[in-house]
């Protein structure tokens, strides 16, 4: 019925009273984004940063106190949710509990007055395509919860909306299958090539599933980029700390060359990438990932092991760099020499697998 | 205005149908509650004609003349035998001195009384009206007024206190006491839960047949012949017997709630039962008491009918107004003045009760008690506390059971050979229409108040607009307003049309005035059903329905609506009990047109028909538990509560 559409957040904002205090405050803040049609997008970040809030401004439950949502284009602001061309699915799935699987998944088709055999065919096939055919008459206490998010899928999906809004569709689910039915949200969106809003705070899923990965904090957004980019490249700290593990080391970029530079770190010189082309003479924080360090007899830092802890697939290390704790996750410690707590080794990762970041960066946000 | 308050406004008007429905109620509301009640506010401060009051020499006669001429109307007048020392003369008359200007003659007879018996008065009526604070001096200096005034609150005292305790014992013993016996359990069960919709007038009559001068027990049995249950003792045995039973739900709730490991606690401690009781449950409890004591204690005041039948020469603030209005004084700035004192008291204890008490019970006893309580087995506390129970129940059960003989009886205290004859005389006079009358009101009452009162709550729980707060107050706060203030705002407001102006006075006299009489006395009761109900349904499942493309109208009719079904059919089934048992507001509406069962009922028990008056009582009696059987077949078999309360387990 409708083709998928891209959407488009102006200058967003959303103001709340605080129940307690009575006083205003940014639910969310000057949020602009750009999604593309047919693009997976993550809104990512810890509880209370304001994704549901965003979320449903998209569809129209709350209206921005600033700033212009546009959907296809068209300015929507002043659309109500029934009027707005797009289907959300609920962490509580929401489904109808008077109406069996069938009804409730035809309820959206109903409304846009199909004919009765259209209805049965669409609702059929969007049944079989999350895999819940020949369960149609079931009714939904008789649905485990896996189930009943399919369901709810099915039912977003069937009215082939603009958009496809989740609001943490699966924090309900166990961990199992959570996995399971993340790869499968992922398959039958890239299937209908639907454009697709995604609110989680579980980073592990925004990784899997999205193209791209919007992280908020306190109602403004921290970061925007490709999963890859936001986890190499995380523009602060609390973006790296976010996603995935750090290790913060003092720096001090002493010269650039070609992109490349020499930084010192507790008075030892070490070479890192440096994209973005901090100065010479700037204090900086060199973000370390775990899995990017190796402990071995030789290497660029000198370091005391303090923990050593045999984890199967990895080492895992807790080092002093001078006065400095990192953690690192040694791959695949059966080739390699294991050391022990208290023995004196070195750390050394690729120049490209570490990331400077500026003071500026670390009090952005 | 900011972009979100406009947007909202654009979205709001977008759904021409919820404007609509919201608009109506919102008139609704105003025209058949806020407007009467402020009417009679107005009623007792405002007059449209007043009177200046003379002191003069002349006799009555030549006052009369006097005014005549002038081409004006003496109201009333009283004789001189006043020594007179000062005679200004003015404009003809000997005025002695102005006494000032009145809204009322009948406050005019009250100054009369007090202290001018000597003087010769003329009442002089102007065209102007009158705005005064004076019908409140008059009545609250009306000797009748303020008997009626401490009558009612003594009443609600011992009947909200009397309630209260008995409501915790039952309730404590059905919590806290084993009782072994099955068959006594079920009694107490039954008897606690049975006058819970009894018709008004069921347990004073029984009260008369029983207990009063000719009663089965007092003069048959105990031989007593002056027995008197007219009067405060015998309207307050009346009503504890049938407010209790709301006590005893609502402290039920609060018993079950106490975590037992607190009590136990103190019990390893080394604290007996009662010492428990004292310092743990009680102090728990208090609040809940409090909340249980003010809601009978506002019941007893807004009773009418009991008081009515039994209360003798017991007045209370309900009859008094009642006969102010029918009595031959017509005073009708006095009866709204007092409505407006009664409709204070009521409104206030309610807006205590509910904001501060019941918010007070909710902090002291959240959350679920952790585990099942062991029941108390020691024969020190149970036999006691179950031969009271016992005791109470069979003076319920006496009560109820002396209706149907009471109908059934040649003549109650002379002749008790069973007999149809009452039914007979039941049925020559007029009863038929009397039944027809009262079924056809309330089964039109039943479903405009069900859904109304379901789309209430619909918009208070899951909108957000501007006169939200107005929908929610107005129609809760119904629930606070005595029949009898209804009903003399609804003369006073509608008799001569909306203010005065003939508007919908069309309405008056008709059926159609009962059914919203009906309507408004039953929408406060539904609405906090409704209320209750949607609050358990998690505001996704509706948000979800708008999502895909659904109008409020649908989403309400297609997934609110079933939701709530259960809550939307005790709706229509308590309307319709409450409709046609309904006395107070009704007794001074109701024209010769309509007979009305309860009305019937209340003429026969004064002229001392109790035959027909019992016949009639059985009949509806049979009517209002028949309705409820079918409500709770109807619940069990069709009802929705099971797929929502499993839907909201997985909402978590
Ligand atoms: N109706 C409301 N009134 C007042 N404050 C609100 C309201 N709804 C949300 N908030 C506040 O706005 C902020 C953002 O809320 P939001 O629900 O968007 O967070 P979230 O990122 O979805 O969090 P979570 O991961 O816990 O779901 C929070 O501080 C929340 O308390
Ligand atoms: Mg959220």
């Amino acid at each position: 019925m409708s083709a998928k559409k891209g959407i488009k957040l102006e200058h967003i904002s959303k103001i709340y009273e605080d129940p307690k205090t009575k006083k205003p405050f940014y639910a969310v803040k000057d949020v602009s984004i750009d999604i593309a049609p047919g693009a997976f997008v993550t809104l990512l970040g810890p509880s209370g940063c304001g994704k549901t809030t965003t979320l449903r401004m998209i569809a129209g439950f709350e209206s921005p106190d600033e700033g212009e949502i546009y959907l296809g284009g068209e300015a929507i602001n002043a659309l109500t949710p029934n009027k707005r061309d797009t289907a959300m699915v609920f962490q509580s799935y929401a489904l109808f509990p008077h109406y069996n699987v069938f009804d409730n998944v035809a309820y959206g088709l109903k409304l846009r007055k199909l004919s009765k055999d259209e209805i049965h065919k669409k609702v059929m096939d969007i049944l079989d395509l999350v895999e819940m055919g020949g369960m149609e008459s079931r009714m939904t206490n008789q649905l485990s919860g896996g189930q009943q998010q399919r369901v709810a899928l099915a039912r977003a999906l069937v009215v082939e909306p603009g958009v496809l809004l989740f609001d943490e569709p699966l924090s309900n689910l166990d961990a199992k299958l959570r996995v399971t039915m993340r790869t499968e949200i992922r398959r039958i969106q890239q299937k209908l090539g639907i454009t697709a809003v995604y609110v989680t705070h579980d980073q592990s899923e925004a990784m899997s599933l999205s193209d791209d990965i919007i992280i908020m904090n306190k109602g403004v957004i921290a970061q925007m980029g490709t999963p890859e980019n936001i986890y190499y490249h995380p523009d602060s700290e609390f973006v790296a700390d976010f996603i995935g593990e750090a290790n913060f080391l003092p720096a001090q970029v002493k010269s650039t060359d070609n992109g490349v530079s020499a930084v010192k770190i507790h008075s030892h010189e070490v070479q890192v990438n440096n994209p973005s082309g901090i100065k010479p003479g700037t204090d900086c924080q060199l973000l370390l990932r775990p899995e990017a360090g190796v402990i071995g007899p030789k290497g660029d830092l000198p370091c005391k092991v303090t923990l050593s802890v045999f984890m199967g697939a990895y080492q895992y290390y807790q080092v002093m760099v001078g006065d400095t704790l990192v953690k690192i996750n040694d791959n695949c410690p059966i080739n390699k020499h294991v050391f022990k707590a208290g023995d004196e080794a070195f750390l050394s990762f690729g120049a490209d697998c570490v990331h400077l970041l500026t003071k500026e960066n670390l009090s952005s946000v | 205005m900011s972009q979100r308050a406009s947007l909202e406004r654009r979205k709001f008007f977008a759904d021409p149908l919820m404007v609509t429905v919201i608009l109506l109620l919102v008139v609704f509301l105003a025209l058949f509650i806020l407007y009467p009640l402020g009417m009679l506010m107005a009623d007792s401060v405002y007059s449209p004609s007043s009177y200046t009051v003379y002191t003069v020499r002349e006799t009555p006669e030549e006052v009369q003349a006097f005014f005549e001429i002038q081409g004006e109307q003496v109201r009333q007048l009283s004789i001189s035998h006043r020594p007179v020392t000062e005679v200004p003369s003015v404009e003809g008359l000997s005025v002695i001195e102005e006494l000032g200007v009145t809204a009322s003659t009948t406050y005019m007879a009250g100054v009369l009384h007090e202290g001018l018996s000597d003087t010769a008065v003329a009442v002089y009526q102007k065209d102007k009206g009158l705005l005064s604070l004076q019908s409140f001096p008059h009545i609250f200096g009306d000797y009748t007024f303020r008997r009626a005034f401490t009558n009612t609150l003594w009443l609600g005292l011992i009947t909200g206190l009397g309630s209260t305790l008995l409501g915790l014992l039952f309730a404590y013993v059905d919590t806290y006491v084993r009782v072994r016996n099955r068959v006594l359990k079920k009694l107490f069960d039954i008897v606690s839960m049975l006058p819970v919709v009894s018709p008004p007038f069921v347990l004073s009559l029984s009260m008369i047949l029983l207990f009063g001068k000719s009663g089965l027990i007092t003069r048959k049995i105990l031989g007593i012949y002056d027995s008197d249950v007219y009067g405060l003792s015998g309207i307050a045995i009346v009503q504890i017997m049938t407010f209790f039973p709301v006590c005893y739900l609502m402290l039920k709730g609060l018993l079950k709630n106490i975590d037992p490991s607190m009590e136990e606690a103190s019990r390893d401690m080394g604290a007996s039962r009662w010492t428990v009781f004292r310092t743990v449950t009680l102090p728990l409890m208090l609040p809940g008491l409090g909340n249980a004591f003010l809601v009978t204690f506002i019941e007893s005041v807004a009773d009418f009918a009991n008081p009515m039948l039994i209360g003798g020469s017991y007045d209370t603030l309900a009859t008094t107004i009642y006969l102010r209005i029918t009595g031959g004084t017509y005073d009708t700035q006095g009866a709204a003045a007092m409505a407006v004192v009664l409709l204070s008291l009521t409104v206030f204890l309610f807006l205590v009760q509910k904001y501060y008490l019941e918010a007070k019970t909710a902090a002291t006893l959240t959350g679920k008690a952790s585990r099942m309580r062991m029941p108390i087995t020691e024969k020190s506390v149970t036999r006691p506390l179950t031969i009271l129970c016992f005791m109470v129940s069979v003076f319920v059960i006496l009560m109820y059971v002396a209706i149907p003989f009471g109908s059934l009886f040649k003549l109650w205290g002379r002749d008790y050979s069973l007999s149809f004859r009452w039914y007979e005389a039941l049925i020559k006079q007029d009863g038929f229409k009397a039944f027809k009358d009262s079924f056809v009101l309330s089964l039109i009452a039943s479903p405009i108040t069900a859904l109304l009162s379901m789309i209430i709550s619909y918009l208070v729980v899951k909108k957000r607009f501007v006169g939200r707060g107005f929908i929610e107050f107005v129609s809760i706060l119904a629930m606070a307003v005595p029949g009898t203030v209804l009903g003399v705002g609804y003369i006073r407001g509608f008799a001569n049309g909306v203010f005065r102006t003939g508007f919908l006075q069309g309405i008056y006299g008709t059926g159609a005035i009962l059914v919203i009489v009906f309507v408004v006395r039953s929408l406060p009761v539904g609405t906090r059903s409704g209320i209750s109900a949607l609050r358990q349904i998690h505001p996704s499942i509706e948000e979800s329905a708008y999502d895909l493309g659904a109008g409020s109208g649908k989403v309400f009719m297609s997934v609110t609506l079933p939701l709530i079904k259960d809550s939307f059919f005790s709706g229509l089934v308590t309307t319709f009990v409450r409709s046609i048992t309904a006395i107070s507001a009704i007794i001074l509406l109701v024209t010769p047109r309509y007979l009305l069962i309860t009305t019937r009922i209340n003429e026969f028990a004064e002229k001392g028909s109790y035959g027909i008056a019992c016949a009639y009582a059985t009949i509806l009696i049979i009517i209002v538990y028949a309705s409820i059987l079918l409500m709770n077949l109807f619940i069990k078999y069709f009802g929705t509560s099971r797929q929502v309360r499993e839907a909201n387990a997985n909402v978590g």
